[in-house]
């Protein structure tokens, strides 16, 4: 098996970095591609991008912007936000992203995950999927649908998804500790890897999380101290998880 | 000409390759143009797409023939990820495709717990992690590396292929891409 990955996720909205705290209620908090270039720098092990803009607003997503990371950045990153279509996932992935992250767009309809599999192949393709009482939502969490979480997963599996970005609405923001028994959920029942969301507070959480999982996706904890992104692998690591070994640089 | 040729064989990314190729110290160009790739002083087969879209690419425009010039002179060829995969004699992928054959063996679909296998992995005897996401897996002869058991990099002649993402590998993987172009 792989290592287990740390992967800070930077929310965008009109080009700038902001943060979310339960999905409403954001702050400013700098430039994508110099942010970007910080946290891989600090060992970072992949990163994602969500354009929080692009559904709400039914804007387009960010493809300068992915170009620009592209050029600075060395480790793989996802973009999600407003993927439609498979040409959405050509221009973010012909831009040099490694991945796009699909939502709302993929419950809509299911054959947009196989469309871009088949071009791109399965790696390519993450599924989000917001969870919150045992049901998907959509648009940043705010609308709760009938489809189930757990059945929602594995449909996304079976049209080719390669990876589930599974985001607990109940504990995102919270800095409580990620939902641990829906994400063992859920892992339990695809043969994909799966990247929890929501809630890390503290060394401990993310821990918690990486015994169970395959990755964990981190926020307000490391943006609120860029700089503390190597020690707290350090930590991590310390509570018996192994991530990759990396070089800090000055 | 530049130092390096990225053979363009129509999806997907070759801007992080290039971009990764620029912060070594060396020049590159893409290109589909057999001349080019066969007279080109170190080319790249990068990793993007299934097999099947890409042989067809590759033989539509000359490249594959090109490649395999450039294998007969002993010219260096670094394939990356699928670009491994191309090398080999046939894939498994999209129901069997016939692969260039520069280097012995099979590619098949990876057997392991969870597939995509996505993440950074150490890679012995090299005794550094990279950045793997793939699906399929060489089984080779000619390996000379590998991950969780697996063939991850084979070498035949003056092709050397990486079932890992050097690109994509921060400082890890930088040294790698600068180690193989420190020939030209």
């Amino acid at each position: 098996m792989p290592l287990p990955r740390l992967i800070p996720c930077l929310d965008v909205a009109n080009g700038r970095v902001v943060k979310g705290v339960s999905f409403v209620g954001l702050r400013d908090v700098g430039d994508p591609v110099e942010l970007a270039a910080y946290y891989s720098a600090g060992g970072a092990d992949e990163l994602v991008f969500l354009d929080i803009a692009a559904t709400p607003e039914e804007s387009e997503t960010i493809t300068s912007v992915v170009a620009d990371v592209a050029d600075v950045l060395e480790i793989p990153f996802t973009v999600g936000g407003g993927v439609r279509s498979v040409r959405d996932a050509s221009r973010i992935i012909e831009s040099g992203a490694d991945r796009v992250s699909l939502n709302s767009a993929a419950l809509a309809d299911p054959t947009l995950i196989t469309d871009i599999a088949d071009r791109y192949g399965s790696q390519a393709v993450v599924v989000a999927i917001d969870a919150g009482d045992g049901v998907v939502h959509t648009h940043g969490g705010r609308v709760a649908t009938s489809t189930p979480t757990l059945a929602w997963a594995v449909e996304a599996t079976e049209r080719g998804a390669g990876e589930i970005l599974l985001t607990s609405i109940r504990q995102d923001g919270k800095r409580t500790g990620f939902d641990l028994e829906l994400t063992a959920a859920v892992r339990a029942l695809v043969r994909i890897p799966v990247i929890a969301s929501g809630g890390a507070g503290s060394a401990r959480h993310i821990a918690d999380a990486l015994r169970i999982t395959d990755a964990a996706l981190i926020a307000s904890i490391v943006h609120e101290n860029p700089s503390g992104l190597p020690g707290l692998r350090r930590e991590i690591e310390g509570l018996g998880v192994q991530l990759r070994p990396t070089k800090e640089r000055a | 000409m530049s130092d390096v040729v990225i053979v363009d064989y129509g999806a997907g990314n070759t801007r992080s390759v290039r971009a990764a190729i620029t912060h070594v110290g060396k020049s590159s160009e893409v290109s589909a143009d057999p001349w080019t790739i066969a007279n080109a002083p170190y080319v790249v087969l990068p990793g993007v797409g299934s097999a099947r879209s890409a042989m067809a690419h590759l033989d539509e425009t000359g490249a594959s023939t090109a490649l395999r010039e450039r294998f007969t002179a002993n010219a260096p060829t670094l394939g990356i990820c699928l670009g491994l995969q191309l090398a080999l004699e046939s894939s498994e992928e999209d129901g069997g495709v016939a692969c260039l054959g520069l280097v012995p063996g099979n590619v098949v679909r990876l057997e392991a717990e969870r597939v995509p296998r996505l993440g950074w992995a150490v890679v012995e005897p090299w005794g550094e992690a990279y950045y793997f996401a793939h699906s399929f897996v060489a089984q080779s002869p000619a390996t000379i590396a590998t991950s969780d058991g697996l063939s991850v990099a084979v070498q035949s002649g003056s092709f050397l292929g990486v079932q890992f993402h050097p690109e994509k590998s921060g400082d890890a993987g930088l040294e790698f891409l600068g180690q193989c172009l420190s020939l030209v």
